[in-house]
């Protein structure tokens, strides 16, 4: 398989077998004017098997969110065909209007305007919880 | 500082802030005259988008005590609520007429969204099933004017621990107190959430048990909190029916207890402690509901920053 390889945007790698479509969808770049390649089940020495996304333009874009659907996942932006900066996403501290409180009984479930905002509460654990009502995120 | 700031949960305050508000409640319950002007020109909101007579009435009359003026809505449809406007906006408008705010929502975290939403000092009044601060206040200076100290008791906690909202408020306020044991007694249908369990107790190294029956472990309590078990939390009438009856407090079980026991409600009760108890000096719900009072009134006093 044979993808040419990124002038100038960002190489998304190590991302979880399978997850890339999700991270497609969350980072909105079906709504991007930029060329996107995904690969799937690529051969990776640490996890196996993983994903990689591959952005071709000089875009901005929100990339903390990454960190909770998976810190292992690494960026590298790459420019002039090199990569000038790598960047391991860790837990961000706060995801807003990531994720929806699914809590019936929570405020955000009858007022639309208020952000959806969920804090990591135990980095350890990898919970997250809404600011609201200390509902914790259930990633599955 | 307390002042200009809102309540929410009871972490939102410190043990020294927590103590400060005690301690001026005390000097309040010692001598009231002092204080009767302490509010003068002052408007408290009470924004009940459910009715809560009792903790409506008790935050009306401590700002009253204080010399202050009230307004507000005592239920949704007398609210902008029924016209579909936001909690946001409701506070933003009431802002511009008040000068601090007790908010009662069904929704968990509307008082909190309503805090975000002005610099005007904002009480959570309760908020679904989730916190009610006040009440807990109320709990603290009732346990520390009659055992002295919030140090060193065992408290039961009996009832709904799962919905019970004044039962997380207090469990997440006595757990930065030292040497308290807890004791939860309900059925397993209605034990404390996973957060209080996990996040409070177990991160926080406390001493608990979980229990079912209240008469295996009364003699061992030095406070004991009954909750009622509300209809409206069942899903279902049969659950409700076969589980009310479970923990109620009567003589029988009193007996077992420690002669200097406390017993504490939030009040209403429905049965859950016999007509009975009420003539034992160690029924403490009456006395409760007059620091409740007090409570709030060295709170207001606090978040607007008018005490002498
Ligand atoms: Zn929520």
């Amino acid at each position: 398989m044979n993808i040419d390889s990124v002038q100038k945007g960002l190489v998304i790698d190590h991302i979880k077998a399978g997850k890339s479509m999700e991270i497609y969808k969350y980072l909105s770049l079906d709504k991007m004017d930029c060329s996107v390649a995904i690969i799937q089940n690529a051969k990776s020495r640490k996890l196996g098997k993983k994903d990689i996304i591959k952005v071709e333009n000089n875009i901005t874009m929100d990339l903390t969110v990454l960190g909770f659907i998976d810190p292992n996942i690494t960026i590298n932006v790459i420019d002039n065909g090199v990569i000038i900066k790598k960047i391991n996403c860790g837990l961000p501290s706060e995801i807003i209007n990531v994720v929806k409180c699914k809590n019936p009984r929570c405020i955000t479930s009858i007022e639309q305007e208020i952000q959806h905002i969920f804090k990591l509460t135990d980095k350890e654990n990898k919970i997250y919880r809404c600011i609201y009502c200390d509902t914790c995120y259930d990633n599955n | 500082m307390l002042k200009g700031r809102s309540l929410i949960e009871p972490m939102d305050l410190s043990v020294e802030e927590l103590k400060e508000i005690l301690d001026l409640a005390d000097k309040i319950v010692d001598n009231p005259l002092e204080y009767v002007d302490a509010c003068k020109g002052k408007i408290l909101a009470t924004l009940f988008y459910e009715p809560s007579t009792r903790t409506r009435l008790s935050f009306e009359a401590a700002m009253l005590r204080l010399g202050g003026a009230i307004m507000g809505f005592s239920s949704a449809n007398s609210s902008s609520a029924a016209k579909g406007e936001s909690v946001a906006d409701t506070i933003r408008t009431i802002a511009c007429y008040a000068d601090i705010a007790a908010i009662r929502h069904p929704k968990e975290g509307a008082a909190k969204v309503a805090a975000m939403s002005t610099d005007m000092p904002v009480i959570n009044a309760g908020d679904g099933g989730h916190q009610h601060p006040t009440q807990t206040l109320t709990d603290l200076l009732t346990i520390r004017s009659l055992k002295g100290s919030l140090d060193n008791f065992t408290i039961g906690l009996c009832g709904d621990l799962k919905f019970g909202r004044t039962v997380h408020s207090l469990i997440k306020a006595l757990s930065r107190y030292s040497n308290i044991k807890f004791v939860l007694i309900s059925p397993d249908e209605l034990k404390v959430p996973e957060y209080i369990r996990e996040d409070i107790l177990i991160k926080n190294g406390l001493e608990f048990e979980e229990v079912e029956r209240l008469e295996n472990v009364i003699s061992q309590l030095d406070v004991l909190y009954m909750t009622r078990v509300q209809r409206e939390r069942f899903f279902n009438e049969a659950d409700y029916i076969r589980l009310k009856d479970s923990y109620i407090l009567d003589m029988e079980k009193l007996e077992m207890a420690k002669k200097d026991l406390i017993i504490l409600h939030p009040l209403p009760r429905v049965n859950e402690i016999s007509i009975e108890v009420d003539k034992d000096p160690r029924a403490s719900y009456f006395k409760q509901a007059k620091y409740g009072m007090f409570v709030r009134m060295a709170l207001i006093i606090k978040l607007l920053g008018v005490e002498k």
